[in-house]
């Protein structure tokens, strides 16, 4: 019986390690998310969504290049239709990170995986990737849900936020503050090319496809993005090797 | 407005929790998921380039140099809050 207890406590102990640690994993990204969901709770505004409207839209969708599209569009009037396929285009990439992502949570039930799965952003699946060690612990799952709960609250709030007082930040911070995710996804990247140069190719290739597409021959940045990250996985197929399936 | 709201939520989750259903039920050869464990470095490259130049419009070299701090100070492991803070005060320093 005593063992059972202190085998108990002992998994708690786990469990609260790793919402730690996922909370951490998750502060670069509040950075990241705060001055956006700002300016987006601000430009919602002007485009004449109501508080409620700007906050539910960030719970539910949860896109930031979407919702901003959003706005963008709501602002130039244009249709239900248009917004949706616009957001379905823009997001599509969601869909092949899911896809990876997953992919390492075969054994995990549906119970982790649907929230989990939902709560994947460009941001949220980097940093779950990179930490993909995680879903072989016991409590591993923990570990993403605070990560990504986090990341969740800050744009949620910070759209709130955007949306009630209007744009707080100086012109000159938020706009420095806007290289902050993408500071972040080279922090996030450069450290496995130290450690396997071929993924330093892998992620030139995705670049030199999407600049490609998106400056040469004028494809959506959705579709863009979409076509980058496949084409790049695929060199992945031939670059990688046997051993990095399992890890 | 709220329609649209509804409709922006199914046109964004719907490609989000599919993959989670699917790859239970689907055994794919190790060429797939050797792809697959590629998907986020190619990912990271696409999401950063050419989106970096964006930063301060009309001015591309800002985003770049600021990336190219970035890049150092990841390459030195410092810690991605370090990264962030090198980055952003780059580009306030470029357009003060």
């Amino acid at each position: 019986m005593n063992t059972n207890l202190a085998e108990q406590q002992h998994s708690t102990s786990f469990i609260s390690q790793s919402i730690k640690q996922g909370a951490l994993a998750g502060l670069p990204i509040v950075f990241g998310y705060v001055p956006i969901a700002i300016a987006y709770g601000v430009l919602a505004k002007e485009a004449g969504l109501s508080l409620s409207e700007i906050t539910m839209m960030s719970m539910f969708v949860f896109a930031g290049a979407s919702q901003f599209m959003a706005a963008g569009m709501v602002l130039s009037s244009a249709g239900l239709i248009e917004i949706v396929i616009a957001t379905f285009v823009v997001n599509f990439r969601h869909f092949v990170m899911s896809f990876s992502f997953m992919n390492h949570l075969r054994h995990i039930s549906l119970r982790w995986k649907i929230p989990i799965s939902l709560g994947l952003t460009d941001e949220t699946f980097s940093v779950a990737s990179l930490n993909k060690k995680k879903a072989k612990e016991a409590h591993g799952m923990w570990f993403y849900a605070a990560m990504i709960l986090v990341a969740y609250s800050a744009w949620v709030l910070g759209s709130l936020t955007g949306g009630l007082i209007g744009n707080i930040m100086p012109k000159a911070l938020s706009q420095s503050m806007g290289v902050a995710l993408y500071a972040m996804f080279i922090a996030l990247l450069l450290p496995s090319v130290r450690s396997e140069w071929k993924v330093g190719v892998i992620a030139f290739i995705s670049m030199l496809v999407n600049y490609i597409c998106a400056v040469h021959l004028d494809i959506k940045e959705g579709w863009s993005i979409v076509i980058a990250t496949v084409l790049g996985g695929v060199s992945g197929i031939f670059l990688l090797p046997e051993e990095g399936e399992e890890e | 407005m709220i329609f649209v709201i509804i409709g922006m939520a199914i046109a964004t989750m719907v490609p989000r929790f599919l993959p989670a259903l699917v790859v239970d039920k689907w055994t794919y050869p190790r060429w797939v998921s050797r792809g697959l464990n590629a998907i986020p470095y190619a990912a990271l490259g696409a999401l950063i380039f050419p989106g970096i130049t964006t930063v301060v419009e009309g001015e591309p070299h800002v985003g770049a140099i600021a990336g190219g701090i970035a890049a150092i100070l990841a390459i030195l492991r410092l810690n991605v809050m370090f990264v962030l803070i090198g980055a952003i005060g780059t580009v306030y320093l470029l357009t003060l």
